[in-house]
């Protein structure tokens, strides 16, 4: 029970990353008809301002190293500490969480400019050309992150009075050693949270009434005279804020590397074709689903049985999807199903 | 209708229906052998629902589509085109890349070839029967003199026009056609029911699925009336112009 | 796909020949000709070739056509470890086994089309990739790549051990250097002849048809499947035979072969020579191997010499600019690349030639007035 319970934790982060990058390719796909190979690039940026939150507060100073004596050692001081103190160091621990403030307007301005520099001109393209084209950005923006950041993965802080692990053992009456990371904990209800306003934003708002109503008859929205131009490209952002805000958060579980945009766009386009191709609920569900299989085909006793099954799990369950059920557990009838 | 024709197309108690509407109710039609056959009815009477359940592209709940002693239903698309139905389509369906006359091949080589054939080292330009007969059928179309032209270029008319002739290139039992003048302009149309009176002489069995009365009384042996998915009347051309019925369903919907 | 007369097909034959086997000469000027870089071109240029057979006519975008690659790589490496440091069995196990492949994962795969069928083949690859890199680390030794060995059986060869790791050879020719890329290039000639063959043959227009109009190719009596699967197989098959000369030039085979950014390099590579063309895909891989051995050479020392004969300032500024497109930056061009010629240029290389030649026609035309345009249209547009 334990085991089976741990297993469902674990699954529920990268599940949340899947859900939350998942969301984001199916608005863009349903409303704006774009296959967007760049939205994995959308995460990695995301997960790149959180990176350089951290090394914007962390700017330093030489100050002389008081501590040895027997000659003139100099060590990095960031400013913040010098000129705060220990509140100084309170603000740089919290950098991953801070950062979501300045990933918010970068993300909106990314995606404005995605959307108006590139994207509205492959409205009327075929599938396949969207695809190369925003294939061939994502390779761009990597490359531009790897310039400025090299190549290594970058290590992330967590807040410290959330970096130990959750009791969830006993949260829910179960053993005393069941115990679960905090941040992970905070990923998920993150997560949700921002699934959760998604969804409010398109049922309460006459914004995602029109979202709504161009994923499901897009020639009808254009012909009443709505802007559908400008709603697109806040559509767009929309995606793109998601896409990053699911970055920025993830840094601590995963250090960020210029690569892991495409690494989480390849599983997350197969969680969209689970959950069906322009069903929102549906790729919320599969990312969760597959996150969660995902996490419970690593466990000893499966890899025992079936070696190996961790790495493809995912990857078999689409190919089992699309073949018996093509239009994804919660696609709509009709929708591209061939 | 006397039995001793030869049955082409056999429809019988054929029902279809899409989410509770009731597309097509009960519908029964015999098609002979050499007739051109007219299925006219006010928009939404069913008339492409119907061409699509003879073409295997819907399946009917219930009933039977018998081509000969071959049953229909069930079938894909390209095994009925096997057996001898070609279908003309609504909004032309061409291969707009390739040439009038690549366009044109491609359905001889389906002929000859059955629905799969390995021939990849042959060259085309061998071909030369294959070729001689595109250039013929187009040349029976009036459409010789752009034969190297990309179809995508065509104009409307003539796109409708390319597609009969990769349709006759099959020398089909049985031709359907879904509205082959719509959006024409009247000389062009005329020249189709020319074409069509002249395929209609070497005795190929046609369905023609049609709005415009003119195109309908100067070509049909024999007309049936479908009105809410289901057949009102059935006759000569001059039975089903006198027809009450017929005058209601078409006009009635008018005064309401 | 077009109606050609076959003599200018042998003429276009002879032509490409003579061109392949005189690369080491002209290419001497662009600093290309050493064996190396040739063989990249070869082996490339068969990879793409296939690759066209199957994007170019059918229309079916794979996104996983580096899993065959791969296969074929760690089938010769298996063939040279197993039974012989001939390169002829090697490649003809890469060959057979990726088709193999091929059928398999063809299968499934075109039971959908458009953007399902790119992530099917693109899932189908990460699924083989991840594989090579845990489960099947006995067959593939997983991160180190498959190498020989001198403790490899090597049945057909046992009488003639020495000393060291034996080389790849043709009948006691080695397979490195010159020889190996002349080999490469009589592969990389076959391999384009069959291409030719299936493009002008009945087979290769109607997989153009199927491209064009999936639903009259229907209503017109095929059963398109098996003509998708069998362009699959083939262009699988190319991809194999690619792999196996990358380890019959350089005998190992590691997973990154079989990672989708190798898939997206064929993917480029096609686009950028022309999309369908029978040259351009060849002119792609080629231009992008060059590129590549070019760019990532150069450093920012080397970008300082360049821009040297400018004012001080101004070679900053150029360095500054160009810095990040060379060397490691290598890809970030690619990218750029792939994105340019997507906006710009979707018929590649060979529809700007085809442009230009169109406006020389064109001005041509004005002053002599005759009616041979109508025809000469026709020839461009089937080319």
């Amino acid at each position: 029970m334990d085991a089976i319970f741990i297993q469902i934790l674990n699954g529920l982060d990268k599940g949340a990353a899947y859900a939350l990058i998942a969301l984001g390719l199916t608005l863009a796909f349903g409303t704006l008809g774009i296959v967007n190979f760049a939205h994995g690039a959308l995460f990695m940026l995301g997960a790149f301002c959180a990176v350089s939150m951290q090394k914007l507060l962390t700017i330093s100073n030489k100050v002389r190293d008081t501590s040895i004596t027997f000659f003139e050692a100099y060590k990095e001081v960031p400013y913040l500490e010098l000129w705060w103190g220990d509140f100084g160091t309170t603000i740089i621990e919290w950098s991953v969480p801070i950062s979501i403030l300045m990933a918010i307007p970068v993300m909106i301005l990314v995606g404005i400019a995605m959307e108006r520099g590139l994207i509205r001109h492959f409205y009327k393209r075929t599938h396949a050309e969207q695809i190369l084209v925003t294939f061939g950005l994502a390779i761009v923006i990597q490359e531009v992150v790897k310039h400025f950041f090299g190549a290594n993965p970058m290590p992330q802080e967590i807040p410290g009075f959330v970096s130990g692990s959750a009791p969830v053992g006993t949260f829910f009456g179960l053993s005393d050693a069941l115990v679960y990371p905090w941040w992970r904990l905070i990923y998920f209800l993150f997560a949700a949270s921002i699934i959760g306003g998604v969804f409010m934003f398109l049922q309460y708002t006459t914004y995602g009434m029109v979202v709504r109503a161009g994923m499901a008859d897009r020639d009808t929205v254009g012909l009443l005279g709505i802007n559908i131009q400008r709603r697109f490209t806040i559509v767009f952002a929309l995606a793109a804020v998601v896409a990053g805000l699911a970055g920025v958060m993830y840094t601590p579980i995963l250090p960020p590397d210029y690569h892991m945009g495409m690494e989480f766009l390849v599983l997350s386009f197969v969680v969209v074709v689970v959950g069906g191709m322009g069903s929102l609920p549906g790729a919320v569900a599969a990312g969760f689903l597959l996150g969660i299989l995902e996490s419970f085909s690593s466990m000893n006793e499966i890899k025992s049985l079936l070696p190996g099954i961790d790495q493809i799990i995912i990857y078999l369950i689409a190919v089992v999807i699309i073949l018996v059920r093509p239009r994804g557990l919660m696609g709509r009838k009709g929708v591209m199903e061939s | 209708m006397s039995e001793s024709e030869n049955i082409v197309l056999n429809v019988s108690g054929v029902n279809k229906t899409f989410g509770g509407l009731q597309a097509l109710s009960d519908i029964n039609l015999k098609i002979k052998e050499g007739e051109t056959h007219a299925i006219i009815g006010p928009n939404g009477a069913g008339k492409s629902t119907m061409l699509n359940v003879c073409v295997g592209r819907l399946v009917p709940d219930s009933g039977s589509v018998m081509f000969g002693d071959v049953p229909l239903t069930g079938k894909t698309p390209y095994e009925i085109n096997q057996v001898g139905v070609a279908r003309v389509f609504q909004t032309p369906e061409i291969f707009p890349e390739l040439t009038l006359l690549q366009n044109v091949i491609v359905p001889a080589l389906a002929k000859r070839d059955g629905n799969f054939k390995f021939n990849a080292f042959k060259p085309l330009s061998a071909e030369k029967e294959l070729i001689e007969e595109a250039e013929h059928v187009l040349e029976d179309l009036g459409l010789e003199d752009q034969r190297h032209d990309i179809s995508a270029s065509m104009s409307r008319g003539d796109k409708r026009r390319l597609e009969l002739a990769m349709c006759l290139i099959q020398h089909p039992k049985l031709l359907l056609l879904d509205e082959p003048t719509a959006g024409m302009a009247r000389h062009d149309t005329n020249r189709t029911i020319e074409i069509l009176k002249r395929i209609k002489s070497r005795g190929m069995t046609k369905v023609i699925i049609e709005h415009d009365m003119h195109v309908v009384f100067s070509l049909a042996d024999h007309i049936s009336v479908l009105a809410q998915g289901a057949i009102i009347a059935d006759g000569k051309p001059d039975d089903v112009r006198g027809n009450p019925k017929v005058q209601e369903a078409y006009l009635g919907g008018a005064h309401l | 796909m077009s109606i050609q007369s076959a003599r200018k097909d042998l003429i276009l034959m002879v032509v490409f020949i003579a061109a392949v086997l005189t690369m080491p000469i002209w290419l001497a000027p662009v600093g290309a000709s050493y064996p190396d870089l040739l063989q990249k071109f070869a082996i490339f240029g068969i990879f793409a070739i296939g690759f066209n057979i199957l994007f170019g006519l059918t229309g079916y975008l794979s996104f996983g056509h580096a899993a065959f690659l791969g296969v074929g790589s760690y089938a010769a490496v298996w063939s040279f470890k197993l039974l012989t440091m001939n390169v002829i069995p090697a490649i003809i196990f890469g060959t057979v086994l990726a088709g193999i492949f091929a059928v398999l994962i063809g299968f499934v795969s075109l039971r959908r089309s458009g953007i399902y069928f790119s992530i099917l083949t693109l899932a189908f690859a990460q699924m083989s990739y991840n594989m090579a890199y845990s489960v099947l680390t006995p067959v593939t030794n997983g991160e180190t790549g498959l190498q020989l060995e001198q403790s490899d059986p090597r049945i057909f060869d046992a009488a003639a051990t020495g000393s060291g790791l034996p080389s790849t050879e043709l009948f006691g020719m080695k397979m490195s250097g010159y020889p190996g890329f002349y080999f490469c290039a009589v592969l990389l000639i076959l391999a384009f002849f069959v291409s030719l063959r299936i493009f002008r043959s009945p087979f290769g227009m109607k997989l153009a048809a199927i491209k064009s109009n999936q639903v009259r190719m229907s209503y017109t009596g095929f059963n398109t499947r098996p003509y998708l699967l069998v362009a699959f197989v083939i262009s699988g098959m190319y991809a194999g035979l690619a792999g196996s000369l990358l380890a019959a030039t350089d005998p190992l085979a590691g997973a990154e072969r079989m990672q989708w950014t190798a898939s997206g390099e064929v993917v480029l590579m096609t686009i950028l020579g022309g999309l369908g063309t029978l040259i351009g895909p060849l002119l792609g891989a080629g231009l992008i191997k060059y590129f590549e051995n070019i760019f990532s050479a150069y450093n920012e020392q080397v970008l300082h010499e360049i821009f040297s004969f400018l004012p001080q300032f101004m070679e900053n500024f150029m360095v500054f600019i160009v810095n990040p497109f060379v060397g490691e930056g290598w890809h970030l061009t690619l990218g750029a690349l792939f994105m340019i010629i997507v906006i710009f240029l979707p018929g590649g290389i060979m529809e700007g030639f085809a442009k230009i030649a169109a406006w020389f026609k064109k001005r041509g035309n004005k002053s002599d007035d005759d009616d041979a345009a109508a025809p000469a249209k026709a020839q461009t547009s089937e080319g």
